[in-house]
């Protein structure tokens, strides 16, 4: 066969076809000679279905999925053995670069794991600004799950939409951080900068838009028929099948269990907040995008309440041996040290300067011990084991990632169905590649 | 071995010194230069050997509790258990490899532990350069009480020349990738796993690059004249 868009050859497990241009013609005529309907499908790792570069090889009979496994990998990094040569700061730079889409969240859990190693705890202000990002970040991490879950099911209106929407939360990292991604704003012992000014009336026009979209949600897809059918029934796990494979976060609570580490396991005074646990009952791909839009509105309301009780304050501990030197401020060439500390440092204080070389530099030392930090990101329990051998770097960071996780439910959802469900099952447990792969 | 009364009264706790979370080698010149004339001061610098304190009773908050449940759950405690440790509000129970698993599944079934749900396996290589026989390769099992609230650490060690644990898919299949992430980062062989193969490195890669004594990799770079070493070969503190 020359067909120049399928190739094929024979191999001692039969015929192998390569498809490059969606040409299936001639892979559908070669199985209907065969007279065989067992096919294996490669699915990925570079498949805009896929949700990343994830990898997944199918056993078809006909059009239903008799065996389904994840290849992971693709995006391995080293993160986790990166951030053992260098300092403990320096590591949130990369940890930040693993679930790109909660940044906030791995930058939360490692800070709250050294400052536990440590023996610090972050002022009031720092803390109340953590939960507030974290939130915002949790709003922005769904919309990307509806966005492309949307995309993948042919909803493109579901995707514009909701990348939309999820651009004005970016707008607000911006604003805060200097950065839309990757923000690095969460560090041991604080956060990088404090709120510029003029950041109140900003969250609270996003807080007005972000109910206006979420309403644009309900409208167009909660009803629609396609949008029900494609997703109801679709990729079933239950709260027995999610606890033996370790499934937390919103699969987890559609599956019916309120399992929700801010109410259960509270940290940075999650407890101080009036928010529900959204939950459902069906455990299959509609009651994850119930809950998951449900939760965007509860975080709405935690965004709301930090800003009702924020008060001016330090956002960085009280101990220079700790705290970082500069006063960071966004400057228009991004985040930098602020004009006033590089004036005294370089100009009026020697000690200023040593005081801050040496905290660049040689970085602070952790007393040794490990510790596991968990907390609720959007994806579910996002654990941060960290260990210290009394040096300036980590010993060993190790993340459970949620994704990570939560992927081992694939074969669970698609066995048995039709393979165009693997697609809706896959994009409803809404893994981030980044933050799988680490 | 505080904590737990072994049988027969016998409570000879301390452990060969081997399968202990320790950086027990005392550290000298923190600036990791060595050879050269020390002009910073730093070569003087001494850092004291540190080993995780062996807890004693009470253990405070639940923990008591939840050890003589476990020691009612699973009678030979006493010769599972290598240390016990309570560090920074959290409990850490260091176990002979052949205990692990029925500890594990008393954990998991009896009705007054419960530990459904286990969280997070991960790895820790504490290779120590001048015993590099010692059960350095740590599995290290963050277990959660979901009826109790409670969390639980089980660590279990292994040498490199023996790196066998046995794997605990058979209790909570969640272990299933998390294991195959530990032999692929760690080189643990985890005995019972039903596909124990490399997960995030490629299929072929030689070596396990979460090990100490695996480099970091890189190359060093060039910049006006200067030549800037990769990340592992810099002079740094420690």
């Amino acid at each position: 066969m020359t067909d120049a868009f399928a190739p094929s050859r024979e191999t001692t497990e039969g015929r192998v076809y390569n498809l490059t241009g969606g040409d299936w013609e001639a892979v559908s005529g070669a199985i209907a000679d065969a007279g065989d309907e067992r096919i294996v499908l490669n699915l990925g790792p570079q498949h805009p279905s896929t949700h990343g570069v994830l990898r997944i090889v199918l056993e078809l009979e006909g059009e239903t999925v008799t065996d389904a496994r994840c290849v992971i990998g693709y995006l391995h990094t080293g993160i986790e053995k990166n951030v053992e040569f260098r300092n403990w700061t320096q590591a949130t730079t990369f940890l930040t670069r693993a679930d790109y889409l909660a940044p906030m969240f791995s930058e939360t859990a490692y800070a709250l794991a050294t400052e536990r190693l440590l023996g610090v705890e972050v002022p009031e202000r720092a803390r109340l600004i953590r939960i507030m990002m974290m939130e915002i970040n949790r709003i922005s991490s769904h919309w990307v799950a509806l966005a492309t879950g949307g995309m993948e099911i042919g909803a493109l209106t579901a995707m514009t939409n909701g990348f939309r929407a999820r651009e004005r939360c970016l707008d607000v990292f911006e604003l805060i951080t200097g950065l839309r991604m990757n923000n690095s704003y969460v560090r041991v012992g604080g956060l990088a900068n404090d709120l510029p000014e003029g950041y109140e009336p900003k969250i609270r026009d996003w807080i007005k838009e972000t109910r206006k979209e979420l309403q644009g949600v309900n409208k167009l897809l909660t009803g629609q028929t396609i949008w029900v059918s494609r997703l109801k029934d679709v990729g079933w796990i239950g709260v027995e099948g999610c606890l033996s494979l370790g499934i937390t976060g919103p699969l987890l609570r559609a599956a019916g269990l309120p399992w929700d580490l801010r109410k259960t396991d509270p940290y940075l005074g999650y407890e101080e907040f009036d928010f529900e646990v959204p939950t459902d009952d069906r455990g299959d791909s509609w009651s994850r995008y119930i809950v998951r839009v449900a939760e965007m509105w509860e975080s709405l309301k935690i965004v709301e309440q930090v800003l009702d009780r924020l008060a001016p304050g330090p956002v960085v501990v009280d101990d220079p041996k700790i705290a970082w030197p500069a006063k960071l401020s966004v400057g228009p060439d991004g985040m930098g040290n602020s004009l006033e500390h590089v004036q005294k440092i370089m100009a009026t204080s020697m000690e200023s300067l040593i005081h801050h070389f040496k905290l660049v530099t040689e970085g602070f030392r952790v007393p040794p011990g490990q510790v596991y930090q968990a907390v609720e990101s959007p994806r579910g329990e996002l654990g941060a084991h960290v260990v210290s051998d009394g040096g300036t770097r980590p010993y060993r960071v190790h993340f459970r990632e949620p994704s990570f996780v939560n992927l081992q439910g694939t074969a669970l959802m698609s066995i048995g169905g039709m393979i165009a469900d693997v697609i809706a099952a896959v994009a409803s447990i809404d893994p981030v590649m980044g933050g799988c792969d680490r | 071995m505080t904590g737990i009364q072994r049988p027969g009264g016998e409570n000879s706790g301390e452990s060969s010194g081997e399968d202990e979370s320790t950086f027990g080698t005392e550290r000298h010149g923190l600036f990791g230069v060595s050879g050269s004339g020390d002009t910073s001061g730093f070569g003087g610098l001494v850092r004291e050997p540190w080993v995780a304190p062996e807890a004693e009773r009470p253990y405070g908050g639940y923990f008591d509790e939840l050890v003589d449940t476990l020691a009612i759950a699973y009678p030979q405690l006493g010769e599972a258990v290598i240390r016990t440790i309570v560090d920074r509000g959290e409990l850490t129970l260091h176990l002979e490899r052949e205990h692990l698993l029925g500890v594990a599944a008393a954990l998991r079934n009896d009705p007054n532990l419960r530990f459904e749900l286990l969280s997070s396996v991960a790895g820790v290589d504490y290779l120590d350069p001048s015993n590099p026989e010692s059960k350095r390769l740590h599995a290290v099992y963050e277990l959660r009480s979901m009826t109790y609230r409670r969390r639980l650490r089980l660590e279990v060690a292994a040498s490199v020349a023996d790196p066998h644990i046995p794997s605990v898919v058979g209790l909570y299949p969640t272990a299933d990738w998390q294991e195959r992430e530990t032999f692929d980062l760690f080189g643990i062989v985890f005995d019972g796993h039903p596909a124990l193969t490399r997960i995030l490195m490629p299929d072929d890669w030689d070596g396990h690059p979460q090990r100490k004594d695996y480099p970091l990799g890189g190359i060093a770079v060039e910049y006006k004249g200067a030549t800037i070493p990769p990340p592992d070969q810099r002079r740094a503190y420690r």
